[in-house]
């Protein structure tokens, strides 16, 4: 066991409202008519597709290969047949469009081959491609990839897995740590190889006895240092920074990683994937996922990445009076942006909201700095301040005042008592920064390329000017020398030397034939090397002109001028 | 569309200006014990003033009136003013009082949350400066019946009922070189500080308690605030005794203890950061009690929660708290 645990400034206590969802075993959702798999499934990379439309694919088969570092495979929740490859709303707050491979099931649900992966034998380079092939990122809702995750593999002690669970509502964890917690700790014994760690610490929130109590038998059968440890249920404990500071005493900063202080943090799900990805061989395909709320059969339910969240939220029976969904908890969550989004491997909560679970936020008012919000913010930072700058614009002061500490929780909006959305100014501040800094990157590199234009325009010129300089003082002295020759070979009487004036006229005389070398050449005809027929148009040609410039009064050859367009007002 | 978090505290300022309102009845009740029922009709009066001159003053800004009337912070203010004053103070100057507080003080800033200055104390400075005679005219220790009381607020003079104030006999006392032992003799004084005043501290401190425990205020201000004064009172008492009145003695007379809990503990007006607060809190206990002790004024604490209000920007600016993960920087 570790000595004791640490705290966290601030936190909040809402209703937990987890005994909704929490007693009901997992289900098997249904299987959709339609599957849409998003080709984006890891954090800010998208796969590339590999199937196409009408080709027929098995449960398990890969349809989108990972390009870039953070990429991971993307593979068929199902057998069935590709409908196609559309753009659909995905499930994220932006509310964005993302390619997504459009299944039709068969019904059969057959697996690819598949088997387990040999881990003795592989190193690790070969384990981390395992992970990337079979599409696991992390459950906790970043799906961040997990071979980027376990980091080098050196400097890290300790391996936290995190299944503390804060939100509201949500219990896809606990069950799945209540009915799994073996394949959970056999996941997080390879994960713990992986990072190079030592201990396994399990944090989970003290409201889920059944969950410590189904891992701590588990744990029993594992030779391995693993600490269940039961942490106060105080929102956001799930944070992985404040989970961390919660099991270790130690505090993160903004822009760092576990990584660097010794530990690294995995969600209890992302586990579990792990374990299925080593033991079986199977990918990613499918995620515990709660439905709850205003529904009548609220629960968890084993579900396939790309089932439709409106689907989905059916088997749970939706009252009629539900005006919104939730997905995620209410505290970080975000409304269903559109009716055919699907499921994706960070989704975790799917909640029915109704009038009377979730009143319409009453008005603002004016904040009147009770500091509340200070009092309950998990990073320590004086909300109201940067409330006041972001409504102020004032960016600069809001980053000073550590703006980009703030983790979003929403703490600070849910006690504020003038019912201020906070996280609302935070998250316009930020993206107004993160436009101007973008902003000032684009005219940066502008005015260097500009600067390097013009930098260049002059080096050339000045080349240009040093190399005619050069060679006229070359032609200068070969001519000087030539008319010395000159002079000393035919004026052997005349004791009179070669005279600057000499050179200077040789110069002259050099000069102009070469002038009238130019011209010769700016004068010739590209009429060379024609044929006798086109040498025959060509004449014709000549001998016309010659005529027309005959017939013009003034004798020139000008063309004509566009006197229409000179005088417009004639018309 | 709505964005997190979706759930929110079933917390309002009408809530948290409601607790305030609450914390302050034990101090009214044992006022009534003591004095008689003339601070109800004044608290009554300011509070009328304040509903008025808050709800006129919105109409004219076209802000939602019942919104923000509703929450019950001019009332606050009302209620403020109405026990800091004189109890026998002309109804008129209460009146007036109050709505500069609302409408100067509070609503030419900007209304709720807007003000620099607590609205209160700026009313007090504002009277006491204009009207100094009738804001120093306290009633005498004991009970005034309702009769009476109207008489007086409505203008009428009655030499008999008034008495010096403790901190005021205190000040004249030692102008005549009267040892403050010979002072404390007096009828104005009980066993800690102004007779029947004692009673009424002891309600702010009761109140004070359910706003710590309701957590609508922190321990640092009323700490930093009376440790401070106990200190400065403490120090110039062992200097000479016979000159200066003891801790306690400061401690138990006039606004002490409604300032402790009710006035340095406005957040609007106040320092917000935690050490913030405590410097906050232990400047306006040294001010107050040098001008209680050295400047023109019986009590200073109004003058002094004013000069701190003009720090406060400084003071959170310089002292935020390390941020998580920056702590130790």
């Amino acid at each position: 066991m570790i000595a004791g645990l640490f705290k966290f400034h601030g936190g909040i206590k809402p209703d937990t409202h987890k005994n909704e969802s929490a007693n009901a075993p997992i289900r098997r959702a249904l299987l959709p008519e339609r599957l849409i798999v998003p080709l984006r499934q890891s954090a800010r990379t998208t796969a590339r597709c590999i199937v196409e439309t009408g080709q027929k694919v098995l449960k398990g088969e890969r349809i989108g290969a990972p390009d870039e570092a953070l990429g991971t495979a993307v593979h068929a929740p199902t057998s069935g047949t590709v409908l196609g490859i559309e753009l659909h709303t995905m499930a994220h707050a932006s509310g964005l469009g993302t390619r997504c491979v459009v299944i039709e099931p068969d019904g059969e649900d057959r697996w690819i081959e598949r088997h387990a992966f040999d881990a003795d034998k592989a190193t690790r380079d070969e384990k981390l491609a395992w992970l990337r092939e079979c599409g696991v990122v992390g459950l906790g809702g970043a799906t961040f990839p997990s071979h980027i995750k376990v980091g080098r593999g050196t400097g890290i002690d300790t391996l936290i897995l995190n299944g503390a669970e804060c939100e509201p509502w949500i219990t896809c964890d606990d069950r799945l740590m209540r009915e799994r917690a073996e394949s959970i700790l056999a996941g997080a014994v390879i994960l713990r190889d992986l990072v190079g760690a030592t201990r396994i610490i399990v944090g989970v929130e003290d409201n889920k006895p059944e969950a410590i109590a189904a891992l701590g038998q588990a744990r029993d059968g594992v030779d391995a240092d693993i600490t269940v440890t039961a942490i106060p249920a105080l929102y956001p404990a799930g944070g992985e920074k404040q989970l961390i500071r919660v099991l270790t005493g130690i505090e993160i900063p903004h822009g760092k990683l576990g990584g660097d202080f010794g530990v690294q943090c995995f969600n209890v799900g992302t586990a579990h994937a792990v374990h299925r990805a080593f033991a079986f061989g199977e990918p990613l395909i499918s995620r515990v996922v709660t439905l709850t709320g205003n529904v009548r059969t609220p629960g968890n339910v084993e579900a396939l990445i790309g089932t439709p969240i409106a689907e989905l939220l059916e088997q749970a029976q939706p009252g009629k009076d539900t005006n919104r969904v939730l997905l995620g908890g209410p505290m970080m969550g975000f409304e269903l942006p559109g009716g055919d989004v699907p499921l994706a491997k960070g989704t975790n909560c799917v909640i029915a909201c109704s009038p009377t679970l979730f009143p319409p936020p009453p008005p603002e008012v004016n904040c009147i700095r009770c500091g509340a919000c200070a009092q309950a913010c998990p990073a320590d930072l004086q909300p109201f301040e940067l409330y006041w700058f972001s409504r102020a614009r004032n960016f600069g002061k809001a980053q000073e005042y550590h703006l980009f500490d703030c983790i979003e929780c929403g703490c600070c909006a849910y006690v504020c008592p003038s019912h201020i959305r906070l996280v609302d100014y935070y998250r316009f501040s930020k993206s107004e920064i993160w436009a101007r800094e973008r902003e000032k990157a684009a005219s940066d590199a502008a005015r260097d390329r500009f600067e390097f234009r013009n930098e260049r325009q002059e080096r050339e010129k000045r080349e240009k000017a040093e190399r005619l300089a050069a060679k006229a003082a070359a032609t200068k002295a070969k001519l000087a020398e030539d008319a010395a020759k000159s002079a000393e070979a035919s004026a052997a009487p005349s004791d009179k030397p070669a005279s600057a004036d000499d050179a200077k006229r040789a110069l002259i005389a050099a000069a102009l034939e070469r002038a009238k070398q130019q011209k010769a050449q700016v004068e010739a005809k590209n009429t060379e090397d024609l044929g006798p027929a086109q040498a025959a148009q060509v004449a014709e040609a000549d001998a016309r002109r010659q005529a027309d410039v005959a017939a013009t009064p003034g004798g020139t050859a000008e063309p004509p001028t566009d006197s229409q367009n000179e005088a417009p007002e004639n018309h | 569309m709505l964005t997190s978090p979706f759930v929110r505290k079933p917390a309002s300022v009408q809530q948290v200006m409601f607790t305030v309102l609450v914390a302050l009845l034990p101090a009214v009740g044992l006022y009534v014990w003591q004095f008689g029922p003339g601070i109800v009709v004044n608290l009554a009066i300011a509070s009328i003033a304040a509903i008025a001159g808050e709800a006129f003053v919105l109409w004219l800004r076209k802000k939602p009136v019942l919104t923000y009337v509703s929450d019950l912070s001019a009332v606050v203010t009302a209620w403020l003013i109405a026990l800091a004053f004189p109890t026998i103070i002309p109804a008129w100057i209460l009146v007036l009082a109050t709505l500069l507080a609302i409408v100067a003080v509070k609503h030419l800033y900007g209304g709720l949350g807007q003000n620099p200055f607590n609205p209160a104390m700026a009313a007090y400075c504002l009277m006491i400066v204009a009207y100094p005679s009738a804001m120093s005219q306290w009633p005498a220790a004991g009970w005034m019946d309702l009769s009476t009381h109207l008489h007086l607020i409505a203008g009428g003079s009655l030499d008999a009922v008034t008495g010096a104030t403790p901190l005021d006999a205190l000040r004249t006392g030692l102008r005549g070189d009267t040892p403050v032992a010979t002072v404390l003799t007096g009828e104005a004084f009980g066993t800690a500080g102004g007779r029947g005043w004692e009673w009424i501290g002891l309600g702010y401190i009761v109140g004070g308690a359910l706003l710590l425990w309701r957590r609508v205020i922190t321990w640092h201000l009323p700490t930093a605030f009376l440790v401070a004064l106990v200190v400065i009172s403490g120090l110039f008492w062992l200097g000479d005794s016979a000159r200066f009145a003891s801790p306690l003695f400061h401690l138990a007379s006039g606004g002490t203890l409604l300032a402790a809990f009710f006035i340095v503990t406005d957040p609007v007006s106040g320092a917000t950061t935690p050490r913030g607060k405590l410097l906050f809190a232990a400047g306006i206990a040294i001010i107050a009690y040098l001008i209680r002790n050295f400047g023109a004024y019986p009590d200073g604490i109004a003058f002094a929660v004013l000069l701190m209000n003009l720090c406060v920007p400084l003071i959170d600016m310089k002292t935020q708290p390390p941020v998580f993960g920056h702590k130790g920087q």
